[in-house]
């Protein structure tokens, strides 16, 4: 099981249902792909997410109906500084896809996906608490895992692990 | 000093819906509830006995795993992951080791995942009793706790004999598993998975066809396919609402392909039939151990690859090299390539991921759990909404939360 350079270029990478039904439906939302142990991520145009989300759901040769995942990574300090995390799966074809959006600092929000699925609702409070990150359009962000008069948040890379903030 | 929070349990309904309506009443469930499974608190809105609207509040174990990870090497993470789902260790291992090697590009020996198989099936077994004994004893049937906890000491034996813990086991490593298994260990577990069958069958009589554990669970927190879906529910959750999925067939991992076992499958997607999805659980993960048992590999139970896995400790007594790597894994860890996995293994709770990415450093830049009670207690909420406050119990039981999953 040897590493394999990851695969970059769309063209090639075509043939995968997600990308296939992206590209087809509108080229420009996809910013960038990798194709990096067996895993595809396409970066997507931060505005359009929840636009992408809904089309991949009901895309009817491979429906992406179940939201696996979502989180955040912070890369901080260089900007864009937050990438929002998506892992979709295909209950009934089994595939698998991560979809990410990238986001400043200075303006980290992104719009909420649980229109898409009700599921993104205790993630998407999850990423605000601990990244403080905004999801426009949730029905209830607020904190989940911190108490609610907390300060900061903490997964960020500029929180510290120990000692005083 | 902290200021002890202010907000009172109706208040956090009241921001969703306004202020309750004439007649109905908001009442505090939990944290400190036995049946709640931990720490887990519920804040019901109802109308005499029928609940309105639930909201569960978490966080009250939350103890920042994500962050401590990323101040660790990678092989010091195995044994934080142990305490995030504390009645499934091995999965919890499995999942951040098959990450870490999945980013390592790291051949696991055949023998060394057999062992995973075999110690993964007996950890979904563990968390099968704990499940049943405490769901049944919660909807009032007390005996089969008894006869549950009676099993699960067996399998505590057999992780206590094999890693030397009886619950946070760290056993499997990066490259392989930490042991190997002491004499006489295969034949203890052969006479377990022998006559565990028929334990299986003590539980079944005393509650299949038991008038009044079917009266408090059949048609109860009734849950279909399509919310199922839409909410993120995963495992039995999942199977009992009638979606046909089980990562260790659809997307193998360790060899389950080698494995022959069947999915157990409900459509009612009510408690019962989540009740029926693992109590058949039980008996594939048996025949999977049996299985394991029969087809045990000979050869090695690490990776070769010296300067991920730590030498042997009679190396490194004879071979100066071994000596040197051994020094330098504890002391700087080892590099792992940039890059980013997302491993998914089915844990005994549904899909348990873990989200890794590396930055080319011996610390993971991110480690991301997604826990599957997470994921399913979302699905809580929708189950209960008219159902009776004595049925929430039986709602909680059947989703099988543990809150450390959920709080991390």
């Amino acid at each position: 099981m040897a590493l394999t350079p990851p695969i970059t270029d769309i063209e090639q990478l075509k043939s995968h249902p997600a990308l296939g039904r992206l590209t087809s439906w509108n080229a420009a939302v996809v910013q960038a792909v990798k194709f990096d142990r067996d895993e595809l991520t396409i970066w997507i145009a931060k505005e359009s997410i929840r636009e992408v989300c809904a089309i991949l759901r009901d895309f009817p040769d491979c429906p992406f109906n179940y939201l696996a995942d979502l989180t955040c990574v912070d890369w901080y300090p260089s900007e864009p500084r937050f990438e929002v995390v998506y892992h979709l799966l295909s209950i009934s074809t089994k595939e698998r896809v991560r979809l990410k959006a990238r986001l400043d600092g200075s303006s980290a929000a992104i719009e909420s996906v649980t229109s898409v699925w009700p599921a993104a609702n205790f993630y998407e409070r999850e990423v605000f608490d601990l990244f403080g990150v905004r999801f426009s359009g949730h029905p209830n962000l607020e904190r989940i895992l911190m108490p609610d008069d907390w300060e900061g948040h903490p997964l960020r890379k500029d929180y510290p692990v120990e000692g005083y903030r | 000093m902290a200021q002890f929070p202010t907000t009172l349990a109706s208040g956090l309904i009241q921001e969703e819906t306004g202020q309750p309506e004439e007649g109905k009443l908001v009442l505090n469930m939990g944290p400190q509830h036995p049946s709640t499974h931990g720490v887990l608190r519920l804040v019901l809105e109802i109308d005499g006995e029928t609940i309105v609207k639930m909201k569960p509040v978490i966080g009250y174990l939350h103890t920042g795993i994500e962050k401590t990870c990323e101040a660790k090497f990678y092989q010091q993470v195995v044994p934080l992951t142990d305490r995030i789902d504390y009645l499934c260790p091995m999965t919890n291992n499995l999942t951040y080791c098959l990450a870490v090697e999945k980013l390592l590009g790291l051949e696991i020996p055949p023998k060394a995942q057999w062992l995973r198989v075999l110690m993964n099936e007996l950890t979904r077994i563990n968390s099968h009793l704990v499940w049943l004994g405490t769901h049944a004893m919660d909807i009032g049937a007390m005996t089969v706790f008894l006869y549950c906890f009676r099993e699960r000491e067996d399998v505590l034996r057999f992780f206590e004999m094999i890693s030397g813990q009886r619950m946070m086991t760290s056993y499997f490593r990066i490259g392989g598993v930490a042991l190997e298994p002491p004499i006489g260990f295969f034949e203890k577990v052969k006479k377990f998975a022998d006559r565990f069958p028929g334990n299986v069958d003590e539980y079944e009589n005393l509650l299949t066809g038991n008038p009044i554990f079917m009266m408090r669970t059949k048609g109860i927190a009734h849950l279909s396919a399509e919310d199922a879906i839409a909410l993120g529910a995963c495992g039995p959750t999942l199977r009992g609402s009638g979606v046909d999925i089980d990562l260790r067939r659809d997307a193998p991992y360790t060899s389950y392909e080698k494995f022959q076992f069947k999915v157990p499958v409900r459509t009612e997607g009510d408690v019962f039939a989540r009740y029926l999805c693992r109590v058949a659980e039980l008996r594939e993960s048996i025949g999977i151990v049996q299985q394991a048992l029969a087809g045990m590999p000979e050869g090695p139970i690490k990776a070769d690859s010296p300067k991920v896995v730590l030498p042997d400790r009679e190396k490194m007594k004879t071979q100066m090299e071994a000596l040197i790597y051994h020094f330098k894994i504890i002391t700087e860890g080892f590099t792992v390539p940039e890059g980013e996995v997302y491993q998914a293994v089915e844990s005994p709770r549904g899909e348990m991921g873990y989200y890794i990415v590396s930055d080319g450093t011996a610390k993971p830049y991110r480690v991301h759990m997604r826990g599957p009670s997470f994921a399913n207690l979302q699905s809580l909420t929708k189950m209960c909404e008219g159902q009776l406050i004595a049925d929430v119990v039986a709602a909680i039981g059947s989703i099988d939360v543990v809150v450390g999953d959920i709080d991390r």
